[in-house]
């Protein structure tokens, strides 16, 4: 499990987070959601380190994460896997180089059993057979599937996914978003998506926070977010004339 | 404000190194990497080195040899003069501020396109220390290369003075030959080695601090990759001025 605890975050005079406290859950799938600007990368940069809050904690479990040393650190994201938006797969390594990368930088496996944990982890997210490809010669659903697949290749406790499906077509996002709720359930990990795409809010937001001008605004899961009142929650979900029309019919009104 | 941005910049390229200079999570990741580097930097500059090295050795002969036209001076100091020009001034500094362009700029581009294609951050999370991981072979390859560069780069401008002088009339193979043996100091080849390793380390750690710091986009990169040129030319001729007062002092 992760949780924040009162997290503020400025960059110069703009206070982007105001006093996040939250929880994300061990085996959940657990969605920031937000509009643009709504601070969601942020606070997903924060749950990782890359960036340093102005005020407030981030525990893992039971370590103070802001409390830890470099080395400590480094040892904390070892168990870290991260999906980034654009995939940020290095464009001169292979598919399976890319995979392969940090077995190759923290274990000590012979070059077989890296080669079998990569075809492993390449099957898990249904692409086999990629290997050699590189990352400019394969499509940008497949981009993210092998980002999931380097995210997950050291078994990691905690997976983080920056808009997963930013770029992606409604079939394909269903796939991704499939993929990684699947892989949460499969390894018991604490996930957490940062997303603003409402298919994914309503399939597989098991525990969701709304941000909205660097606040929560609303907190549930998929199943309260069609019955809430909360106008933002539904200013945000339901945005378009069609959409909300399809609620109330959903509704009954 | 013009001190305090050189005091900012400083503090923070001094930073970055304390961080490069860590035990690696794997030697054998380093290894692979530091060869790679040595490939790159070693290989990739030697056809520019040698071409570069080989006019220098040339317009050096030629000058001098126009200078000494009607004075006292035996010809054969041509000789002596190429040889001592570019082991203790030309090969190093004319090779370090070519490579500052090719291989600096190469550098700001590779480490600033990783940290904007979030390349960076993605080793972070992994773990990695990317300070050391993207700096450290990049030093060490250039501190085992440059110098072996610059070598060949004295080597070649020697042999580019002798094409200059000899086969064009201007003076006798014996007496070239006669000018280079002559009055050799052997400390200037010390002083070629420490220029070549001083003006490497500077060239590369300059060229890793513009591109690990880039922000924004395609603009700031640009700007990132012509900062590492300029500021590595400046800093590697700074080093020469204080190399040669501290050396032959």
């Amino acid at each position: 499990m992760i949780r924040t605890k009162d997290i503020f975050k400025s960059f110069d005079e703009k206070e982007v987070l105001k006093g996040i406290t939250t929880e994300f859950y061990k085996g959940k799938t657990n969605l920031i959601i937000g509009r643009s600007g709504a601070g969601k990368t942020v606070l997903l940069k924060l749950l990782v380190g890359l960036l340093q809050p102005t005020s407030g904690e981030v525990w893992y479990d039971d370590t103070n994460f802001f409390s830890l040393n470099k080395k400590e650190v480094r040892a904390i994201r070892m168990q870290v896997g991260m999906l980034f938006q654009a995939s940020a797969l290095f464009d001169s390594m292979t598919v399976e180089e890319n995979i392969r990368f940090p077995l190759d930088m923290f274990t000590n496996m012979t070059y077989k059993e890296k080669r079998k944990q990569v075809d492993s982890c390449l099957e898990r997210v249904s692409l086999s057979g990629v290997n050699d490809s590189f990352p400019s010669e394969i499509s940008g659903g497949m981009q993210k599937r092998v980002g999931i697949a380097r995210a997950i290749v050291l078994n990691p406790r905690y997976l983080f996914c920056d808009e997963p499906n930013s770029g992606l077509d409604p079939k394909t996002s269903i796939v991704i978003d499939e993929l990684i709720l699947d892989i949460t359930k499969e390894k018991n990990i604490t996930t957490v998506i940062n997303t603003h795409d409402m298919n994914s809010v309503m399939e597989i937001g098991e525990n969701i926070i709304l941000l909205y001008q660097g606040e929560i605004a609303w907190r549930g899961h998929r199943g309260e977010v069609l019955e809430s009142d909360n106008e933002i929650l539904q200013d945000f979900i339901f945005a378009s004339p069609f959409l909300q029309r399809l609620r109330e019919s959903a509704l009954g009104k | 404000m013009f001190l305090k941005n050189i005091l900012y910049h400083f503090g923070r390229y001094v930073m970055m190194l304390g961080t490069a200079i860590s035990r690696p999570e794997k030697v054998s990741m380093y290894y692979k990497e530091t060869m790679r580097q040595m490939n790159d930097i070693g290989i990739g500059s030697l056809f520019i080195v040698g071409l570069i090295a080989i006019f220098i050795g040339a317009v050096t002969a030629v000058q001098f040899s126009y200078q000494l036209d009607g004075t006292l001076v035996p010809v054969y100091y041509i000789g002596y003069v190429v040889r001592d020009m570019t082991i203790i001034e030309l090969a190093p500094t004319f090779t370090c501020l070519v490579l500052a362009g090719k291989v600096g700029s190469n550098i700001a581009s590779e480490i600033g396109g990783m940290r904007q294609k979030e390349h960076i951050d993605a080793m972070e999370i992994m773990g990695v220390n990317t300070a050391a991981y993207l700096i450290m072979p990049k030093v060490i390859a250039a501190l085992v290369v440059i110098p072996m560069l610059v070598a060949v780069g004295a080597f070649i401008s020697i042999i580019g003075g002798y094409l200059a002088s000899v086969p064009t009339g201007v003076m006798a193979d014996a007496d070239y030959i006669k000018g280079l043996r002559s009055f050799f100091d052997p400390f200037n080849v010390t002083m070629m080695f420490i220029k070549a390793v001083v003006f490497a380390f500077i060239l590369t750690t300059v060229s890793c601090y513009q591109g690990y710091h880039v922000r924004g986009g395609s603009i700031e990169l640009g700007q990132a990759s012509t900062n590492a040129v300029v500021f590595s030319d400046i800093l590697i001729l700074v080093a020469d001025y204080l190399l040669a007062v501290i050396l032959t002092s």
